[in-house]
């Protein structure tokens, strides 16, 4: 997988830390693979909605990452009640499913961004940058572009 | 089943192979089953509730599978760890999704269920219930397998609104 230069948080250059959500085995693995070549930090996953909400409460991460189809609680539920208790949360939908309708009331419950799978990591990396910078809690170091090694 | 219902998953079924296989898959078959389905490899079967309601089965040689869990870990698996089936049931997901994606935007509303991996018994009822069309795929690793059933419920939201009142 093709290398991106690191996106950090704006103080102290750490990496950013994600919470993956997503009942898919498959779906999680390709997303943290992708995050390590963002030079991010997964801190968490959750396989539903109602985890997902513990997790973010006790891990704290800057971005996540959050499917919609899910078993218990689907997504857009989980986008809800987490911006309750979180308002700065960032999240960005990872989803098959692309209805308009899914899209609007995802970003109408919070969620900051929508990415349709298959994700292609250049996308998702565009879109985590463009939500950290949203509201200049983090930021990037270095330049965007993209380097192949 | 109209031609209009199908296109859209062989679309969304060549897109996603070609990203997550990095390669293209080219159609070799489509044929009519009326009868339980057999499974021909690894398979999963999505569900989808609304307008029109059915359920469609990706089902993938187990060459084929292996590859695309192998290309995520960057090794070779066999083709029996759990992580193929998972592997299945997620690219039955985006190629679902992504097809469905394409009805709503046409005026079909709908509702996906989770994936899941196709058992047996789902094979013995998966052919009971209406007719169903199967595209069958050929990349370099082995083949895939589409089987789509679906049935109109209702008409489309466009359709139902231009009716005149009487």
């Amino acid at each position: 997988m093709k290398q991106f230069e690191a996106l950090t948080r704006k103080q102290g250059s750490e990496p950013v830390r994600y919470l993956i959500v997503d009942d898919s085995v498959f779906a999680r693995k390709s997303l943290a693979k992708m995050i390590e070549s963002f030079g991010g930090q997964v801190i968490g996953e959750a396989g539903d909605g109602c985890t997902a909400i513990t997790e973010f409460s006790r891990t704290k991460p800057d971005i996540v990452l959050m499917d919609i189809t899910m078993p218990q609680m689907e997504g857009i539920e989980a986008v809800e009640r987490i911006v309750q208790q979180h308002p700065d949360a960032r999240i960005v939908m990872v989803s098959s499913v692309g209805y308009q309708d899914n899209i609007l009331a995802a970003l109408q419950k919070g969620a900051r961004h929508f990415v349709q799978k298959p994700v292609k990591p250049d996308a998702l990396y565009e879109i985590i940058r463009y939500v950290l910078n949203d509201d200049g809690v983090t930021a990037t170091v270095g330049a965007a572009e993209e380097k192949s090694r | 089943m109209k031609m209009e219902l199908i296109q859209p998953f062989i679309g969304s079924l060549d897109a996603v192979l070609a990203e997550m296989m990095q390669e293209p898959a080219k159609i070799v078959d489509l044929t009519m089953e009326v009868e339980g389905y057999r499974r021909k490899g690894t398979a999963a079967v999505v569900t989808f509730r609304g307008q029109i309601e059915g359920r469609v089965i990706l089902d993938m040689d187990p060459g084929a599978a292996a590859h695309v869990a192998g290309c995520l870990f960057g090794s070779e698996v066999d083709s029996s760890e759990p992580i193929v089936r998972e592997t299945v049931c997620e690219l039955a997901n985006m190629v679902i999704g992504n097809a469905v994606t394409q009805l709503n935007d046409r005026g079909f509303q709908f509702k996906v269920l989770p994936p899941e991996v196709l058992t047996q018994e789902q094979c013995d009822k998966a052919g009971n219930d209406s007719e169903a069309t199967v595209l069958c795929f050929e990349t370099s690793n082995g083949r895939v397998y589409l089987n789509i059933a679906m049935k109109y419920l209702q008409r489309r939201t466009r359709e139902r609104s231009a009716v005149p009142v009487a």
